[in-house]
């Protein structure tokens, strides 16, 4: 079978309300390739959470957009992102998960760098002729970083727009999530680092596709509902909506079943926890009116900011980041995101509530990391071409079991493929 | 009336051990419920901070008693679709020792690999136990059990929906 041209891998039908994605999307190497260059490589890309390395001289390693890099706080109190290779002959000078230095020292040559990256020691430096320039040897960076609340990206794009351009709608919802606290939000320490055999793009979708959470998330839903988890106001509905946030980025917002530890009561909490939560709702709208105050403390959020950063506010904060390994293989790193200031308890109660529902050993996520991986093995059946991803399409206000959201990613990422701009501006409503 | 010393052998605590691996083997949960107190926990730390509070840090699992019988009464149902049918499990156990014993509990460690199998793919997932034990009405017990995983991710194996 032969690949199909790029144009067609999209079929955006508004007139009948029909929106098909070709499988290869799913399985092919050349996309693959294309989507490094064109979509990771030009967009805005998390790489971690200010609070991760909170004083001077802290840091820790990880892998952003395929590349080892050091998340560091300078001597200085500036945050840097360095890129992991010595600039003499290659080798990591940080082997180390997380920790705090002043130097990273290369072991292979002994080449040092201080924790803003310039290089500081070259052993045998007479050796070098007078073009040889040590300022020019610094660790290196992705050329562009920024950050807002404290969420830090990068780009290999110097030429993208500004972050907080970029973020268009989002914004709003970062603000929605940030806002829990008086103080700031904070990653807590413990990372759920794992993996998914399938396509990356599927965890997009699955991320915030309310149309599965009753059928592949029954068991949580039992559970929950015996252990009194269950708001009752809302049991049986996802009521909400979808948003386009502009640049490809999307939102599924809605009242949900579970309790909020900001701050909506749900039994299991037990009573004395009620008019703790009031209070914390009360507090919300003194700072924020009764409005935003609603949005912030009585509503779940599933925001995803292209091309693979999901902020799920649901029953626990997650902040979720996954990078594909293989057209069949993506790589998932997950944290809990949390008022800093948040009580002992409270901290407790919330990280119980997390695992109950995600990461890899709770309720709910390994259920998805099932269905994802059921449907890339499905994809074999190259006869079965198109997904098709059109709920909703003819209704003026998407419902989050409607798949706006998800035609919203897809619609960004054909243009990037493509290189072509769709008739779809930021904010536009329909379909 | 001196209180008798809680005496135990490494043997009883293999025993004990290969039973309960045999029963996890063997998905014969309710019967592996037996073989923990009514007010114990199941614990698995995050694969980089295995020493983690699970009151303060991010864990894998942190089931207090309530969860970890939701947890086997979803295992068995026809809901648990990472389970749904069940993958094949076989765990070894090794190195078990006899940390100490105060009072009526009794620290033990040990070493596990459980392989899991589904859908022709096996995974591995190594670590050691740190379970603390106790003796009630002449049957050994567990109270806490924890399962530390010597990983540093995981990748490839995705989900830890199995009893470790």
């Amino acid at each position: 079978m032969d690949n199909i041209p790029l144009e067609g891998l999209i079929i955006d039908n508004q007139q009948d309300g029909l929106f098909r994605v070709n499988r290869q999307a799913f399985t092919s190497q050349e996309i693959l390739a294309l989507e490094k260059g064109r979509l990771f490589e030009r967009c805005w890309i998390y790489a971690g959470h200010e609070s991760e390395i909170p004083n001077p001289g802290d840091f820790c390693t990880r892998r952003v957009a395929g590349r080892p890099v050091i998340l560091t706080r300078g001597d200085d109190g500036v945050v840097r992102v360095l890129l992991n290779t010595c600039t003499h002959r290659g080798a990591f000078v940080c082997r180390e998960q997380t920790g705090n230095a002043k130097t990273f020292q290369c072991p292979y040559h002994a080449w040092t760098y201080n924790n803003r990256g310039e290089l500081v020691g070259v052993p045998g430096e007479d050796a070098y002729s007078a073009a040889f320039d040590r300022r020019e040897r610094s660790l290196a960076r992705a050329p562009r970083m920024d950050s807002y609340r404290g969420f830090i990206f990068i780009s290999f794009n110097p030429a993208v727009e500004d972050l907080l351009d970029y973020l268009a709608g989002a914004k709003e919802f970062l603000d929605l999530v940030c806002d829990q606290s008086e103080v700031s939000m904070e990653i807590v320490q413990g990372s759920q680092l794992y993996s998914i055999r399938a396509n990356w793009k599927l965890l997009v979708e699955n991320s915030f596709d309310g149309y599965h959470a009753l059928p592949t998330h029954q068991r949580y839903m039992s559970f929950l509902a015996e252990i009194g988890g269950m708001n009752m106001a809302t049991a049986t509905r996802l009521r909400g909506e979808a948003r386009n946030l502009g640049n490809g980025h999307a939102v599924i917002e809605y009242e949900p079943p579970w309790g909020r530890l900001v701050a909506r009561w749900a039994p299991y909490f037990g009573e004395a926890k009620r008019a703790e939560l009031e209070a914390l709702q009360k507090r919300l709208e003194e700072r924020f009116g009764a409005e935003w105050a609603y949005r912030v403390g009585q509503t779940s959020r599933n925001l995803h900011i292209f091309p693979n950063l999901v902020i799920n506010d649901i029953m626990a904060i997650t902040v979720r980041t996954f990078f594909p390994v293989s057209p069949d293989y993506m790589e998932v790193s997950a944290w809990a995101l949390a008022p800093r200031e948040e009580s002992v308890e409270d901290r407790t109660l919330r990280l119980d509530n997390f695992l109950t529902f995600l990461g890899p050993g709770g309720f709910a996520t390994p259920d998805d990391v099932e269905m994802l991986e059921s449907c890339q093995k499905g994809f074999a059946n190259r006869e079965v071409m198109w997904s098709d991803i059109s709920r909703g399409m003819k209704r003026a206000q998407p419902g989050t079991a409607d798949e706006l959201q998800i035609r919203t990613f897809w619609r960004r990422w054909h243009e990037l493929i493509t290189g072509t701009p769709t008739v779809q501006t930021a904010g536009q409503r329909a379909a | 009336m001196t209180a008798a010393k809680l005496v135990v052998t490494r043997q009883e605590i293999e025993d004990f051990l290969y039973e309960e691996a045999t029963l996890l083997d063997e998905w014969r949960l309710e019967e592996w419920l037996e073989f923990l107190t009514e007010d114990a926990s199941y614990y698995v730390p995050a694969t980089d901070l295995p020493d983690g509070d699970h009151r303060s840090t991010l864990f894998l699992i942190s089931d207090d008693p309530t969860r970890l019988r939701s947890r086997v009464k979803q295992l068995l149902g026809r809901f648990a679709h990472a389970e749904n049918p069940h993958s094949r499990t076989r765990r070894l156990i090794s190195n078990v020792r006899i940390r100490g014993i105060e009072g009526d509990t009794i620290r033990v460690t040990a070493n596990f690999v459980v392989y899991r199998v589904r859908q022709e793919q096996v995974d591995t997932y190594v670590g050691r136990y740190e379970h603390t034990l106790v003796r009630q009405k002449n049957k050994l017990r567990i109270r806490e059990r924890r399962a530390i995983l010597d990983l540093d991710s995981l990748r490839p194996q995705g989900k830890v929906s199995i009893i470790l």
